[in-house]
């Protein structure tokens, strides 16, 4: 991995995650509580604790994890499981309601391949924002500007707008540059697909280098064969708890075992 | 060669370890309010301006996109609503259009920018929702966006201010420079201002229809159309007497300073108190909002 071989940068601490008894609690406003009225209303009439309570979707409990430079961790977990909570947890999006959770790196986290993409502007101008909101600076994404268009095979199509792009045709522009980048924590969402087979052995070989090039990944799909190829360890996520963790292996049997 | 990746954004800064992760059993409290984490957030976004600069620009082109004259429409539109307000108001009023015109030009651009602030200040976390859920940036990066595209649509502004002076001249003297200041104070309260309400109606919805009414009504309290000076000298002392209480607004006076400078007419110490006085209580209310529910608005929006 040559990303070892980088000196960390003077004052700051190695590329870590530590997250204790976390837990993520979404307070589900609907129509009536959302307002002002109500509560201003309620501080006036006292105490209805009842009628005024938020109901709250507890989406974690407890996450008490430790991440280290080097980790590649698997998330697995049925639909709803609390993968992607985790995952913004991880990054950082999502502060923990109780608990602590400490992220010392530089996060790109790849969720969905469209945000932050504008269909108005050209793919060229896409490409140096994207890079932006990935943490990267204008410099560095002008140096990358060339290798990322020759990866996406658009050719003069950069100078076009996005709108005029097909489905296939974005999704190789964004995954052109969310794979240029030199993140430190990477997360990676599931759903980097939806690619011709020709490309998406391309696009595989940089996903691989990118990955090897990041200081550590946490990566939710439910592609075995894909986290085969870049995780060495796994968590299992149910009911937006940790229920097992340890050895990919081990823990893709037992998950799989699992009705 | 990897360059050095910038600091952090996020994380306590080194040195702020808590010493409960090895100590505690208990479920320990989670960190989010503190006063590190919302200095952090601020210092953050601006560490980020290569990226809200970017946006900035690229919010003004994309609004005029496929228009042959693109942003030179902020300057048009802005030069036709002054100079149309100006004939009507100085007809209505009996005034001189060569000091109604300038009058309600310079006020109808400061009041852009007042008003632009508020407006999309009160929808600024709303509007990013999607970036906010999957991009951890600093909250401010949205505010400093919003301020630095509210900036550069009263630069273009500016152009028409540029004509009006070879038009209409001004008494300017070295006094204009006054305006700079001014402006920058008008920055610094419209970043409060974006922060604070973005929290706020990010949590409270209803507020922003309540924030787009209170704003429209200000426009007609505030004076930009009519000139507060001769109704406060009105022969008629019940009409001077009530124009009085504009002195309550207090967007009146964030006019004054810039409007006052930018005509060439004498300043009042008293409209710049007024101003530093909101800045200091504004920014101080905003860090404790922001200390408070910072790290709520990704769970709101």
């Amino acid at each position: 991995m040559n990303v070892s071989t980088v000196p960390a940068p003077e004052g700051s601490r190695p590329v870590s995650i530590t997250t204790k008894d976390a837990c993520v609690d979404f307070p589900i406003f609907d129509a009536k509580s959302r307002s002002l009225k109500k509560t201003v209303m309620g501080l006036v009439g006292g105490n209805i604790a009842s009628s005024s309570k938020v109901p709250i979707i507890e989406a974690l409990h407890d996450i008490t994890l430790h991440l280290e430079h080097g980790a590649r961790v698997a998330l697995v977990g049925h639909n709803g499981a609390g993968k992607t909570t985790l995952l913004r947890l991880l990054a950082g999006i999502y502060e923990p309601t109780r608990g602590i959770a400490e992220i010392s790196g530089r996060v790109a986290p790849i969720f969905d391949l469209g945000v932050g993409m504008d269909p108005e502007i050209s793919g060229l101008d896409n490409i140096m924002i994207r890079g932006l909101f990935l943490g990267m600076t204008r410099k560095q994404m002008e140096a990358r500007v060339d290798d990322i268009a020759e990866f996406t095979e658009l050719g003069d199509f950069l100078r076009m707008p996005l709108r005029t792009y097909s489905t296939g045709m974005r999704v190789r522009l964004a995954l052109g540059v969310v794979t240029s980048i030199d993140p430190e924590i990477l997360l990676l969402d599931e759903g980097i697909g939806a690619v011709d087979a020709a490309f998406l052995e391309k696009s595989k070989q940089r996903l691989g280098d990118l990955v090897e090039r990041s200081g550590l990944l946490v990566f939710a799909s439910h592609s075995d064969e894909f986290l085969r190829e870049l995780c060495d360890t796994a968590i299992w996520m149910e009911h937006g708890r940790v229920k097992q963790q340890g050895d990919l292996e081990e823990v893709l049997r037992a998950y799989k075992g699992h009705p | 060669m990897r360059s050095r990746p910038p600091p952090a954004a996020f994380g306590a800064p080194p040195g702020r370890r808590v010493p409960s992760i090895l100590v505690s059993t208990a479920v320990p409290r989670s960190d989010s309010r503190s006063w590190s984490r919302t200095f952090d957030d601020l210092a953050g976004g601006w560490a980020q301006r290569q990226l809200w600069g970017h946006l900035g620009w690229q919010d003004i082109k994309q609004r005029y996109r496929r228009s042959v004259l693109g942003p030179i429409w902020i300057t048009i539109s802005m030069a036709v609503t002054a100079i149309a307000l100006g004939i009507l108001y100085a007809g209505l009023f009996g005034n001189d259009l060569a000091v109604q015109l300038p009058y309600i030009l310079v006020g109808f651009i400061v009041w852009g920018f007042i008003s632009g602030c508020i407006l999309e200040g009160a929808d600024v976390f709303i509007a990013n929702e999607g970036l906010i859920k999957h991009l951890p940036s600093p909250l401010t990066v949205h505010v400093y966006r919003l301020i630095w595209r509210q900036t550069l649509l009263f630069a273009h502004n500016m152009i028409v201010y540029a004509v009006m002076l070879v038009v209409f001249p001004q008494p300017l003297t070295w006094t204009v420079l006054a305006a700079l200041p001014a402006f920058a104070l008008l920055m610094a309260n419209g970043s409060w201002v974006a922060l604070l309400l973005g929290v706020v109606t990010t949590r409270f919805r209803d507020l922003t229809p309540i924030t787009q009414s209170i704003v429209q009504l200000m426009f007609f309290l505030t004076p930009i159309v009519w000139i507060y000076e001769d109704l406060v000298n009105s022969p008629n002392t019940a009409i001077a007497e009530r124009a009085r209480l504009a002195e309550f607004n207090p967007f009146l006076h964030f006019v004054e300073i810039i409007r006052r400078p930018l005509l060439g007419e004498d300043q009042h110490l008293r409209h710049w108190i007024v101003v530093l006085v909101i800045t200091v209580v504004g920014w101080s209310l905003t860090l404790f909002v922001m200390r408070r529910y910072r790290s709520r608005v990704s769970y709101w929006v």
